[in-house]
């Protein structure tokens, strides 16, 4: 049986931690609504620039840009993004479920973020690059990461890069999601997330022979590079989004759980208030009985 | 006869402009074009300067640095980084993007992004010069 200075010091902790948590859930719902405007604001974006690259890789054919070549795929490189930190309900352990699903011997692993690095290192898997990033992802970071998954690419190290990160559906919903990067072409077949124009997808499929200007050669050089920067720049984006929402969620809870046992345990402190007052009244009355 | 179609401006921060249109101005990199509707498809690279959209006796000027656009008979999609309705430049905006652009230029980073810093910087001395143009009508 606890005594009632053991239920007031508990109290006084658990209210202590309830500020705390719900301190983070304010700083992460004021986070959360950055991140998830900048992820929707990219989203036609992010479609205009998938459909166009479509296109491009179609009527190109006669010219074949190196990070468009399509080879056998034996050794793959899995760009993970996870979280900083961690406190964010279960959404890092249902993206490295998962990414546990690759092959250990056959994947390498980019990180981005320190939970996807531990997560790596602690499976024993292989990591050849660690990113991180700020919430607002800057074009700069996300060229790097771009970058050294072309190289890798380029190199021969690789045969085909993977995105593993998780899509922001709403506040309360967020799902691991995988999408290729390179080869270019593959990137190309998936449904572009986002609501395209509705004028061309009523019509779909609808195919144009397009004309270049000035040339396929050029135009196809200089968007390729900025096209991968920006599907680094979108996948970040939306994994921004729902870390903060996933973060908020959770903080919530643990403010709702918080309270809830406050309640609790002050009830159950009346109690033993309450009990150990009749005690002494009865104590006080029964030795007055006792003397007469 | 279709007259008209229909134009998208994209940008990273969301959807500038989405309208029906009779007949839009592009700066493309090899010169000016003009687009009617039923246009051949046609994808372009953009260079520096002003879309002008017309619908009716309306004209919507739009700056934009950069970025390319994909036509096909019944849409102009211009897909960029940098655009910005000529009416909602701001001054004080366009002021603190160039400084924020030269800044970024001093530091060490790699060709691609110094190709975007410059064309941002580009992009906020047009809009100031827009802006200390005299009204023209």
């Amino acid at each position: 049986m606890p005594s009632t200075r053991d239920i007031r010091r508990r109290i006084k902790s658990v209210k202590s931690t309830a500020q705390i948590t719900k301190a983070m859930q304010m700083v992460a719902s004021s986070k959360m609504l950055k991140a998830q405007q900048g992820a929707i604001n990219f989203r036609p974006f992010a479609a205009m620039s998938a459909e166009l690259m479509s296109h491009l890789t179609q009527d190109t054919d006669d010219y074949r840009h190196p990070l468009m070549e399509t080879r056998e795929v034996r050794r793959r490189a899995v760009v993970l993004i996870g979280t900083d930190k961690g406190l964010c309900g279960a959404l890092n352990a249902n993206l490295f479920r998962e990414a546990a699903r690759y092959a250990p011997a056959t994947t390498r692993f980019i990180a981005v973020g320190k939970k996807a690095a531990q997560f790596i290192a602690r499976t024993r898997r292989t990591l050849v690059a660690e990113f991180s990033c700020r919430d607002t992802p800057t074009y700069g970071e996300c060229q790097a990461i771009s970058k050294f998954a072309q190289d890798l690419f380029l190199k021969g190290e690789v045969d085909a890069v993977d995105v593993l990160y998780t899509r922001f559906i709403s506040t309360l919903s967020q799902q691991p999601d995988q999408r290729a990067f390179l080869p270019m072409g593959s990137a190309l077949n998936l449904p572009a997330e986002g609501a395209a124009s509705p004028g061309l997808r009523a019509g779909e499929p609808k195919r144009y022979h397009f004309l270049f200007e000035p040339d396929p050669a050029t135009v196809l050089d200089r968007l390729v590079l900025y096209f991968l920067d920006f599907r680094v720049a979108q996948l970040l984006l939306e994994a921004k989004a729902s870390e903060h929402s996933a973060r908020m969620v959770a903080m919530k809870n643990a403010t709702d759980n918080a309270d809830q046992l406050i309640k609790h345990l002050t009830l159950e402190y009346n109690k033993l208030r309450q009990a150990n007052i009749t005690k002494e009244l009865l104590e006080i009355s029964s030795a007055a009985m006792a003397l007469e | 006869m279709i007259s008209e179609f229909k134009l998208e401006i994209t940008t990273p921060t969301g959807r500038v402009y989405s309208k029906a249109v009779d007949m839009v101005t592009l700066p493309g990199r090899e010169g000016e074009m003009g687009i009617l509707p039923q246009h051949a498809p046609l994808i372009a690279l953009l260079g520096d300067g002003e879309i002008v959209a017309r619908r009716g006796d309306q004209e919507d000027r739009l700056l934009v640095t950069g970025g390319c656009v994909e036509i096909t008979p019944e849409r102009v999609a211009v897909i960029t980084v940098f655009a910005t309705p000529e009416d909602a430049i701001d001054a004080d905006k366009a002021q603190a993007a160039r400084a924020r652009a030269e800044a970024r230029l001093k530091e060490n980073i790699s060709p691609e992004e110094v190709a975007l810093v410059q064309a941002s910087l580009t992009h906020s001395l047009a809009q100031l010069k827009i802006k200390r143009r005299p009204p023209q009508r």
